[in-house]
């Protein structure tokens, strides 16, 4: 094999990798998800992160751009901003830097924004529909630039009051409190 | 061959120039704007039809005359060169006549559609998401404004101007009866202001790219005689009806309960929602989905059911009711008229 197919072959193993990236769902399963889903049944553990149940879906949102950016758009629809700013926190914590109460897993993110947790975060079950939950908390991990960098969403075209989401945040760094 | 050619000629040429009238055709102009575009659009291509043909005639002249044939070579046709030189400068001085009277004409009828409507009374903002139209009727009195969507009244014979923006990315509105298109644009107003002469129905369509839907954004302008129109915007300004106990009332439940409200707006109950259609008086607009579904209890609940599956890639998520659910928030919904 010449060095030049070894290259193309290369090349076209890279750009394969990138083929998922943008794979979304035209027409989501509008059949009723009536699978049961694990729920946590206590919030206290000695210290560090709980790990939460892992979930098939996870796999399906988390480090997918298309639906990171529609987590983006309903993450200013749905008025999270209202607590957490946008996303240097308020009346809700922040959720740039690297702080996670509840754990920084999408499982864990999905589980605090379906169930609620205590001290204020409301339980949006019964609210938004369980794929939109899963594209915020896929969106939220890319806040603090937990997210493949590759699919996060890119500069505003208005005015942001923190970098983009696929520039290091500010977790990294060292900005935090 | 040639006959039956010609027979299927003759027989969609009727059928292309049903095209031409309609509810939504650029060629039945219902209002001063469209008539002067309209005019512009038939003195354009007949005037382009007839040097088309000219053109043609002299190219087919041209190719079928021989050339005269010289015994000498060098021979120089001084008579022959005069003439084709004349009339070479003749056609480019025509050319050149045709386009600067052509452009003088376009620039004069964009001055009197600029001239359209100047002193109009109603002001309404038409703000272009993807994909549907947010529809705001402004009032000095804060307590008579108003917001719909996907349909637009206006009142019949009066100047009426349209502020256009957009909230995600540029739009165009395009009501090719009664106005020419003009761009919704975010961060950026522009005015469109425009005379519907006659009551009617005119269909307005999204003339810009502007994402997966582009072609199921519709709207509906409603121009209706002035008492009508007051009549017509009284009623929109009501809160929505408190439901009948039973299933509807089940329904507004189910509506406050399951997420509906985290987008729609439906006035005089506690949903608030702005970011999607106000639903207040849902019932009473003739489309669902803009202008992409008529208004029925089957196509309410298809869309509640399968918004994807009618309008892929919507903004609209499934909301995963259940039949009886689904079944209760349908019976609400049809009754917001």
């Amino acid at each position: 094999m010449s060095a030049a197919v070894r290259l193309a072959v290369l090349a076209t193993l890279v750009l394969l990798g990138g083929c998922d990236r943008e794979q979304r769902d035209p027409r989501p399963n509008a059949r009723r998800d009536t699978d049961e889903q694990a729920v946590a049944v206590t919030t206290l553990e000695p210290g560090g992160e709980r790990p939460s149940p892992s979930d098939p879906k996870a796999q399906h949102f988390a480090d997918n751009a298309y639906q990171m950016s529609e987590g983006k758009r309903l993450y200013s629809w749905f008025n999270c901003s209202g607590c957490h700013a946008n996303g240097g926190g308020g009346m809700g914590p922040a959720l740039i830097d690297d702080k996670w109460i509840y754990g920084a897993s999408v499982e864990s993110v999905h589980a605090t924004i379906r169930d609620g947790r205590p001290n204020g975060m409301p339980s949006f079950g019964n609210k938004v529909p369980d794929d939109q939950i899963w594209q915020l908390a896929a969106y939220v991990r890319s806040m603090a630039g937990l997210a493949s960098s590759a699919a996060s969403p890119g500069r505003n075209d208005d005015m942001m009051a923190r970098p983009s989401e696929n520039r290091p945040g500010a977790a990294s760094e060292g900005k935090s409190p | 061959m040639r006959p039956s050619r010609g027979f299927a000629a003759a027989l969609f040429l009727p059928a292309f120039l049903a095209g031409c009238s309609g509810w939504q055709s650029a060629l039945d102009p219902k209002g001063p704007a469209a008539e002067e575009l309209a005019r512009l659009i038939w003195f354009f291509t007949l005037l382009s039809v007839a040097v088309w043909l000219l053109v043609m005639i002299v190219l087919s002249i041209a190719i079928l005359r021989r050339r005269r044939q010289h015994s000498d070579p060098l021979a120089v046709d001084a008579r022959g060169d005069r003439i084709a030189r004349r009339v070479v400068s003749v056609a480019v001085g025509a050319t050149g006549v045709v386009l600067v009277g052509l452009t003088l004409l376009s620039f004069f009828a964009n001055r009197t559609l600029a001239g359209i409507g100047t002193q109009a009374a109603v002001t309404i903002r038409v703000t272009g998401h993807q994909w549907w139209w947010e529809v705001r009727y402004e009032d000095e009195r804060p307590a008579r404004v108003v917001t719909s969507a996907n349909e637009i009244h206006v009142p019949a014979g009066e100047p009426v101007e349209l502020v256009l923006s957009s909230t995600d990315v540029i739009h165009s509105l395009w009501v090719p009866n009664l106005a020419g298109k003009l761009d919704l644009i975010p961060g950026r107003e522009n005015v469109l202001r425009f005379v519907a002469a006659e009551p009617g129905t005119y269909r307005g369509q999204c003339a810009e790219f502007c994402g997966a839907q582009h072609a199921h954004m519709a709207l509906v302008v409603v121009a209706e005689p002035r008492p009508a129109f007051e009549a017509w915007l009284d009623r929109e300004l009501r809160p929505a009806h408190p439901p009948p106990p039973g299933v509807p009332m089940a329904g507004q439940d189910v509506f406050l309960g399951r997420g509906c409200m985290m987008c729609h707006r439906i006035r005089g109950t506690l949903a608030g929602g702005t970011t999607g259609p106000d639903l207040t008086h849902l019932a009473s607009r003739s489309t669902l989905g803009a202008g992409t579904l008529e208004m029925s209890r089957g196509n309410l609940a298809a869309w509640i059911a399968d918004p994807h599956g009618i309008k892929p890639g919507v903004h609209m998520p499934v909301m995963g009711l259940g039949g009886d659910e689904l079944n209760q928030v349908v019976a609400y919904l049809e009754r917001l008229e």
